[in-house]
């Protein structure tokens, strides 16, 4: 046990952190309120130059040729950057945690695979001098068949849309085009069920919307490093993202962030650093790329849009005894956050109800839209959308209160959650009855005397005898090292070790993977524990 | 490209620059006053964020070209307190915990001060109407309306 000394700031501050109900002040309200709260682009640089980028004004083309030699003589014009100007031109955000292959460019090079995608950078002393010589760029485009819909970019035939996913799937470990939940059989539990409810529920993209649009300000430092002003939430996962990218190690830049205009998730995605830090490398200026308000909607991400179809099998007392979900989370053109999203949204099925038999398949689909990422709760928030509507008309379908149906499923302590871990600390039924009270909303009183902390376990703790099923064949390994996985480079060249033949059912374990950082802290990404 | 001489008093104090013909007065603010309390939301007045008073009405500087301005009184965030004394309604704004990520804050006051000089006593639906030109989209509508509705009473205790 770490021994503090606090006697040596005793009279600085006391234990009691005690915060809950005295409306303690914000530190930084004080510059909110004055205007002096230093945003990344309230940083006035000497001789700052302005980027702006060239978008693809298609969902989905071949890129036959990107002329701009009148461009360069535009005035104003200091550097014009193209993808081969970029020195790692292909990543994926979460490569950081060996998750995911590389599989989106800075700068499109060969094809573009969503409306608003950056094909040309500009660099120029006014942002109006960069918008007239990208007005003469010239783009021969060749426009390709486009797929929008998450079940159309499954079906066999549609068009591909990023290359590193031919089939148009996220690949988990490898193998498996899709995200599995198995407990117990719910086909037996249809057979059993006195009704069968199966619905279908979809989701809009939704725009995060910041006042402050994402952007930032890099800057070659007195030193031989950039410091670089951003918008970021994640600064240090910026600061990462941008050293892959530009293939320089990490403690090349110094970021200077934490003051958001906004984010909601939507400031993740390192959308701006590495081409204004490219910028500021190519010209020795400070380089400052700001998104307007229409590139912040067509080019930064959106909470992704999924489908889902639910099918519950209901017994008359109320009893749900099988939910079978097939859902499907639309990427966009690239990764960024959503194969994640598909991890948590598995985690979170069948919802925090006890049900003996559930059955989940959910898909992380690439489509020649927008790419999505994370917005508070992403991965869980539509499906909890989908859940509670479906409560609710199960509710009805079976004549019961929707309140008084959700205590009579809510997880208990003692009971077996369908990922094989006892339910513990919970509160569910404490909520509905509070949320009740508050709503006026007549409860009986044998519901009202209910608790999260009674009569869970026994037979709500067993698992279900649980169908196997066949093993998937697993392709040859090719979870990628990047040149950002700075280990010696025999170990970059090799493959990895080859795996064991994984055991038929629990699905296999990823193989553990050579050291690198991070892998090994972030399991949980991985939907498994390593080492 | 032939730059336009502007004249105008800025908080109070009168400055004068050369601009780009076709700048907007949020350019103008920003680069080369130097003023960064008005900020960039959109562009197309759409949320209010550069917020500022022309003679003591708000208006959208994103949407105001800098040459109109010659002459006139333009009033930023960066002028509402007095020395070191917060103004009213920053104070209300501060205990009403009405500002989040901060940055539609300087648009909102300034359109809240154009209301409470024009109309000291606003009503709720006043302070609604007169707010409704400005995004928060961190959704604190309420705890904004609270406190400058506060701001108006305190500003009235005073007087």
């Amino acid at each position: 046990m770490l021994e503090l000394r606090k006697d040596i700031f005793a009279d600085e501050r006391d234990d009691n952190l005690k915060e809950i109900g005295k409306g303690t002040q914000r530190q930084d309200m004080l510059g909110h309120v004055t205007g002096t709260s230093t945003y990344f682009d309230d940083h006035k640089l000497q001789g700052m130059l302005h980027l702006k980028v060239l978008r693809s004004p298609h969902a989905h083309a071949r890129l036959r040729r990107i002329d701009t030699m009148e461009a360069e003589r535009s005035p104003g014009v200091r550097r014009i950057i193209r993808g081969a100007d970029v020195p790692v031109n292909l990543n994926t955000l979460l490569s950081l945690i060996n998750f995911g292959k590389d599989d989106e460019p800075s700068l499109a090079v060969d094809k573009v695979r969503y409306k608003g995608e950056p094909i040309v950078a500009i660099v120029a002393d006014s942002p109006r001098e960069a918008f007239e010589a990208m007005a003469k760029v010239r783009v021969d485009y060749e426009p390709l068949p486009a797929v929008f819909d998450v079940e159309d970019a499954l079906k066999p035939g549609a068009p591909v849309v990023n290359d590193v996913y031919p089939k148009n799937t996220f690949v988990y470990h490898d193998v498996y085009d899709h995200q599995k939940l198995r407990f117990g059989d719910v086909e037996r539990g249809f057979a059993e069920a006195d009704h069968v409810l199966e619905q279908r529920y979809q989701m809009s993209p939704i725009e995060h919307a910041p006042t402050e649009t994402n952007g930032s300000i890099a800057a070659p430092d007195t030193n031989g490093r950039y410091v670089v002003y951003t918008s970021t939430q994640a600064l240090f996962f910026s600061l990462d993202t941008s050293a892959k990218i530009l293939d320089v190690p990490s403690n090349t830049f110094h970021f200077i962030g934490g003051t958001v205009g906004g984010g909601f998730g939507g400031k993740v995605d390192t959308l701006t650093e590495p081409l204004a830090i490219l910028g500021a490398m190519l010209t020795g200026r400070p380089v400052r790329y700001q998104l307007g308000r229409e590139e912040e909607m067509q080019f930064g991400s959106p909470r992704g849009a999924e489908r889902i179809y639910i099918k519950d099998g209901v017994m008359r007392d109320g009893r749900i005894v099988a939910r079978k979900i097939r859902a499907y989370f639309d990427s966009g053109a690239y990764t960024r956050l959503s194969s994640y999203a598909v991890v948590k949204c598995v985690a979170h099925l069948p919802g925090p109800y006890t049900i003996p038999n559930v059955h989940g398949d959910v898909y992380c689909v690439f489509t020649n839209r927008t790419p999505a990422t994370a917005m508070r709760g992403f991965g869980v928030t539509a499906m909890d959308f989908a859940l509670e509507c479906q409560m609710d008309k199960l509710a009805h379908l079976v004549g019961m209160d929707p309140m008084e149906f959700r205590i009579l499923n809510a997880y208990r302590d003692g009971d077996m959650k369908a990922h094989r871990r006892e339910a513990k600390n919970t509160a569910l039924i404490e909520c509905v009855q509070v949320a009740a009270e508050k709503a006026k909303w007549p409860l009986r009183e044998e519901v009202k005397r209910m608790s999260s902390r009674k009569d869970g376990g026994g037979s709500r703790a067993a698992i279900s005898p649980t169908p196997l099923e066949p093993a998937p064949q697993r392709a040859a390994v090719s979870q990628q090292r990047t040149s950002y996985d700075r280990a010696p480079p025999a170990t970059i060249q090799q493959p990895s070790p080859p795996t064991p033949t994984p055991p038929a059912p629990p699905p296999p374990r990823p193989q553990a993977p050579s050291p690198s950082h991070g892998a090994a802290r972030f399991s949980s990404v991985f939907g498994t524990r390593r080492r | 490209m032939t730059k336009t001489p502007l004249q105008f008093r800025h908080n109070g104090r009168d400055v004068a620059v050369f601009v780009d013909g076709g700048i907007n007065l949020l350019v103008a603010l920003r680069e080369l006053i130097g003023d960064m309390t008005p900020k960039f939301g959109c562009g197309q007045g759409g949320c209010g964020a550069c917020s500022v008073l022309i003679d003591g009405e708000v208006h959208l500087s994103c949407l105001t070209l800098a040459e109109t301005v010659n002459g006139r009184s333009i009033e930023t965030l960066d002028g509402l307190k007095d020395g070191p004394n917060l103004h009213p309604l920053q104070r209300a704004f501060m205990e009403q915990f009405a500002a989040q990520c901060g940055y539609c804050t300087p648009g909102m006051l300034m359109a809240a001060k154009a209301l409470l000089d024009r109309n000291p006593s606003p009503t709720r639906a006043e302070v609604i109407e007169a707010i409704s030109g400005n995004i928060c989209r961190c959704t604190g509508y309420e705890p904004i309306i609270n406190a400058v509705l506060t701001a108006a009473t305190s500003g009235r205790a005073r007087a």
